[in-house]
């Protein structure tokens, strides 16, 4: 989840009372949000620096580092952390947000160019004018933006935010896609001219842009917007231009997202919109741009309007299992940035704001209705639903199988499913031949490359661990294993496998033996129902091993653990394992 | 010679008409025992407090090697003597008589004792000696006192050597008698046939010491935690989902569930993808197209999520990273098998491709259970979850409205910290999240075919985290896989969970 860092004193003046830390987490608690940490600007900077924690000044403004759902992009913000909870407090009411309007021969236009496609499709846009920054705002303006690229836009590859002082610009813009070598510009925060392919180059170094070079670096054509005066305002989804770049004197804002997935980009848009708005001369009004795409169609952006979703009110009740007035519903759903009113047919109008994209169905609707009345307060029931308890069988077989082995003197390990490869097959004098693992294609470590084919690797490790363990050591695993399987739709399958394994200053083949022959017992398997035959398996001892053969075909096989394995786990003393599945005998 | 209870039958005999033994060795040497055989019987009499042994320490004399060969052949000086004849004799030719050690010293000492005369045959100048060398040696390895004198000159010349004894004096103990019988330690099978049981004395039991451990094998308490849950659901009338199957694809792990394919989850950092075997093939072809729809123009009365939905992307082979990917099988399944209230549980791995450390590792356990009927509320997944949870002694529950993908509503589960339920590091009276919870979105449940009026109350929680608290184990690496410490396997309490 996201965390939204937001000053102590700036709630307290905007909830219009001061909270004790224990009222403000109680609040948060309530409507879904989460008081993570408390500390203060200057702890982070001794934190960044990993400088001693030296005693705090009194002084220091203290920060709440809130936490906030995945969904709620409004909420990426101390403005829209603050706005959600004065509505939800009563303290303001939901504002509405607008478009400015202007003739629409002044409506700034942003023409794009087809090449465009093949690279980043889509771009919306907005102007916030008559913006007053300071720097609590001038800071947030900008977290806003770096959060939103960390989580909506998938660090830029869906949505990349680009805001310019308009002032310094001239329309109408044109999005167009070059050749890398085709586009040079003074980028942000450096002095000299660069080509696209030299920034490409020149950022490899950077630490954070470096991230984002993969999302067009093998592009032919590199997407570029560009006022009339052909002043590059940025190279998206890496860096803004410098001309254009904003401060805190920057009266009037042009916000441009691109972006590959144009749903997201307009949620971007209008988040970033409806946040800032607030601080126009205007409060709440916004500028359009008309985007031209390139077979001349007009889309005019932001789109502020309201969405409606009619719910049924029986719907709701039901669901909330608490018996509401269609009055109630309307008045909970305003604390939470709904307007609704009641229609006819049982059923409520809500009026979704820009700033609730997360409202996909009557659903969401019906938790809003949930939270504002209190998931504490709704009265416990029972589900009247009467059935009966079941087990899976094989789960049921393999814990009385667990219990036996148990009972035989075994102790039980629980190892990964994952190992690495090396464990799986070449420890184990075997050849991986592709033919049987599953093979991870992204594991973090060598740790997690394949997933076990048996069960032996992991308690070899665990015998690796148990050195200094007083011999004979007795234990044993019931567990899955994973083979290639082209019968199932994944391809592959789990199978259960028994395994077993004595280590003494002997080797102790008979333990095993005599194991196997209880197992067959407590199996109901007669002493004439399974055989033992010549075996070859490279993990155990010649001459002292053998297959397992019940009706008629392999099931496992036990054998002395052969020295070679024993050095390659860094095992000293001999032993003797036991592995075979058992999804046969359920 | 008598044997170890001959002389404990007479060390005690002996005391049943004498005060005290003052020595024990002199009395092992009346006794014709070795005094290291006697030793053993008085160390167990006195432990038993038939006796009361004190040590007494002795400097006694022993023959040197040279001492014992002059006590069975004479003293030098003596031979020397014998071996001059009356008429006399060349000192060349006694000399040729005799060993040479012989003759130095005892010509020295037989001349110096005025025994002999050069003049120049060697001749006797006494007609008879007696040899007190040889007696005193003789004396003294019988354990006779000597004078001081005599001890002294036979030390100066180097024929015997102070030897240290270790002795007892021993008086009656607390528990003297005549006789003694030997404690039993054990009840046998030969006093029971014999009945001689009730006239055996046992041996004083030693409880300060620990018994001897127990054979047999142990079961992981990982497992035995999970063996609670189960045994709750059961009781709680669920039935099990069948989880065998770790590898699964996107689509039934993330499409199904309304997980949009953009969703941080779906990522690489988050979840393991497969190589082999890369992709799934085979969907149900017009349930797939269902969700496709529902994720690009939604339907059921959702907008959807307004996206471009890849089969690609949903034939992506995972490991899965919850065991919901199962429950959303199921619950296609039902749809299709015709509906029936079911109350569903699973226990078992899924994995997250995150970085390993004390509280988080690549695969773990989910514990999920989910309710599927007509017309459940919010207020029944509250009061199941309050069943649940007060059976794992979590009486006092509360709710926070949190973020899910595939529930709407979406609650975190907290509970109450209590002494019981193993708060050994956490502060008291602070809520703390036990698990997550919701009711499954509308987008999810009905493109499966499932009727319009059924909902799923769902919740999971990780099995290690509570199995952590309840056995104070504070790395989950200690607990889940090859690094587990065996005497921790071997020795942890029942799990009395659900008790």
């Amino acid at each position: 989840m996201p965390t939204v860092s937001v000053a102590r004193e700036l709630l307290h003046t905007m909830l219009g009372r001061v909270y004790t830390q224990e009222e403000f987490d109680e609040l948060c608690f309530v409507i879904g949000i989460e008081l993570d940490d408390v500390t203060t600007e200057k702890a982070i900077i001794r934190k960044e620096k990993h400088l001693q924690e030296n005693e705090a000044d009194e002084d220091e403004e203290v920060i709440y580092k809130i936490e906030v759902p995945a969904n709620r992009y409004d909420l990426l913000c101390p403005e829209g952390i603050c706005r959600q909870l004065r509505i939800f407090l009563r303290v303001e009411k939901m504002p509405t947000y607008r478009l400015s309007r202007l003739p629409d021969s002044s409506i700034l236009k942003m023409i794009v160019k087809p090449e465009t496609a093949v690279i980043r499709p889509f771009v919306v846009c907005a102007i916030l004018r008559g913006i007053t920054f300071d720097q609590a705002r001038y800071a947030s303006f900008i977290d806003l933006q770096d959060r939103l690229h960390q989580n909506i836009c998938r660090k830029r590859t869906l949505v990349a935010i680009g805001t310019h002082d308009l002032d310094t610009l001239q329309g109408p813009f044109t999005y167009e896609a070059l050749p890398p070598s085709e586009i040079k510009f003074i980028p942000l925060k450096q002095a000299q001219e660069f080509t696209a392919k030299e920034l490409m180059e020149f950022y490899k170094s950077d630490l954070k842009l470096k991230k984002f070079l993969h999302i067009i670096e093998d592009s032919p054509v590199f997407p570029v917007i560009y006022d009339s005066n052909r002043t590059v305002l940025s190279l998206p989804p890496i860096i803004n231009g410098a001309h254009s770049a904003i401060s805190l004197n920057t009266k009037n804002v042009l916000i441009e997202c691109t972006a590959t997935d144009l749903t997201k980009a307009k949620i971007v848009l209008n988040t970033m919109v409806a946040m800032f708005s607030g601080y126009c001369d205007e409060k709440f009004e916004v500028e359009p741009v008309d985007v031209v795409d390139p077979v001349g169609r007009v889309t005019r952006y932001p789109d502020l309007s309201l969405r409606t979703m009619d719910v049924d009110l029986s719907y709701i009740k039901k669901s909330v299992g608490v018996p509401l007035q269609a009055g109630e519903i309307v008045d909970l759903l305003s604390k939470m940035q709904l307007t609704s009113k009641e229609i006819d047919g049982d059923k409520i109008q809500v009026s979704i704001p820009p700033t609730r994209s997360d409202i996909l169905h009557p659903c969401d609707v019906m938790e809003d209705v949930a939270v504002a009345y209190g998931f504490n307060n709704i009265p416990k029931t029972r589900p009247k639903t009467s059935t009966e308890g079941r087990q899976q069988p094989l789960n049921e077989f393999s814990d009385l199988l667990r219990l036996e082995l148990a009972m035989a003197g075994f102790s039980e390990v629980l190892n990964w499913v994952l190992v690495s490869k090396k464990e799986n097959f070449t420890l184990l004098n075997r050849k991986d031949d592709d033919k049987i693992a599953a093979i991870v294609s992204n594991p973090r470590s060598s740790d997690f490359e394949v997933l076990r084919t048996s069960l032996l690797p992991g308690i070899l490790k665990v015998m690796e661990h148990s050195k200094d363990v007083p011999r004979p050591v007795k234990v044993f695993e019931i567990s899955d294993v994973v083979l290639l399987d082209p019968s199932k739709d994944v391809g592959a399958a789990n199978s259960r496998h028994l395994a077993a394994l004595y280590c003494s200053t002997t080797s102790g083949f008979e333990i095993i033996h005599g194991l196997l022959d209880r197992i067959m017992n407590v199996l109901n398997v007669p002493v004439d129902g399974y055989t033992v035959g010549p075996s070859n398996e490279p993990e155990l001892f010649k001459g002292r091993q053998a297959k397992i053969f019940y009706k008629g075909s392999c099931v496992g096989s036990f054998g002395i653990i052969h020295p070679q394995v024993l050095k390659n786990f860094d095992i000293p003393d001999p032993c003797s394992y036991i592995e075979m599945e058992i999804e046969r005998f359920l | 010679m008598r044997d170890a209870d001959g002389a404990e039958r007479a060390l005690l005999a002996f005391l049943e008409s004498n005060a005290e033994i003052s020595n024990s060795e002199a009395f092992a040497r009346d006794l014709g025992v070795d005094h290291e055989l006697l030793a053993g019987t008085i160390k167990s009499l006195h432990g038993f407090g038939f006796i009361e042994a004190k040590d007494v320490r002795r400097e006694s004399w022993e023959l040197t090697e040279e001492g014992l060969v002059y006590s069975r052949n004479g003293s030098p000086e003596v031979q020397v003597f014998d071996a001059v004849p009356a008429g006399g004799i060349s000192r060349e030719d006694l000399q040729r008589k005799l060993d040479d050690s012989v003759f130095s010293i005892g010509f020295r000492k037989a001349m110096s004792n005025k025994w002999l005369e050069t003049k120049p045959l060697v001749s006797r100048k006494v007609l008879k000696v007696e040899d007190v060398v040889k007696q005193q040696l003789l004396d003294v390895k019988d354990g006779k006192n000597l004078s001081a004198a005599d001890i002294d000159a036979l030390k100066k010349r180097k024929l015997i050597v102070p030897k240290v004894w270790k002795a007892y004096s021993i008086t009656k103990g607390a528990n003297y008698a005549p006789t003694r019988t030997k404690a039993a330690t054990e009840v046998t099978r030969e006093m029971l046939l014999k009945e001689t049981w009730s006239e055996v004395a046992f041996k004083p039991y030693n409880f300060q010491a620990l018994g001897q451990p127990t054979e047999g094998g142990h079961l992981h308490p990982l497992l035995k935690v999970r063996t609670k849950f189960r045994q709750i659901f059961l009781e709680m009338g669920f039935e099990e989902m069948p989880t065998n199957n770790f590898v699964e694809s996107s689509f039934w792990n993330f499409d199904a569930l309304f997980q949009p394919q953009q969703h941080p989850a779906r990522d690489s950092h988050d979840t393991f993808f497969l190589k082999s075997p890369c992709k799934t093939q085979t969907f149900p072809e017009d349930y797939l197209e269902r969700v496709k729809t529902i994720h690009e123009q939604g339907g059921f009365g959702s907008i959807g999520y307004m996206y471009d939905w890849k089969r690609e992307e949903a034939e992506k082979n995972v490991l899965r990273t919850h065991t919901t990917a199962v429950s959303s099988r199921m619950l296609y399944k039902l749809a299709q098998d015709g509906f029936v209230p079911k109350r569903y549980f699973s226990i078992d791995r899924v994995f997250r491709n995150e970085a390993v450390d004390r509280t988080h590792l690549a695969e773990f356990h989910q514990i999920e259970g989910l309710i599927c009927d007509k017309g459940l509320t919010l207020g029944d997944l509250i009061g199941v979850l309050n069943d649940f949870f007060s059976r794992l002694g979590m009486k006092k529950l509360r709710f926070k409205p949190a973020y899910n993908p595939y529930t709407e509503p979406s609650m975190e589960i907290f509970r109450q910290v209590y002494p019981l339920y193993g708060s050994y590091h956490e502060q008291l009276n602070k809520w703390v999240e036990v698990g997550n919870s919701g009711m499954f979105r509308p987008e999810m449940l009905l493109p499966m075919g499932l009727p319009d009026d059924v909902s799923v109350i769902a919740w999971g929680l990780s099995l290690e985290r509570p199995t952590m608290i309840l056995y104070g184990i504070d790395n989950i690496r200690d607990l889940f896989g090859h690094k587990v410490d065996l005497k921790l396997i071997k020795s942890n309490p029942i799990c009395r969970l659900g008790m």
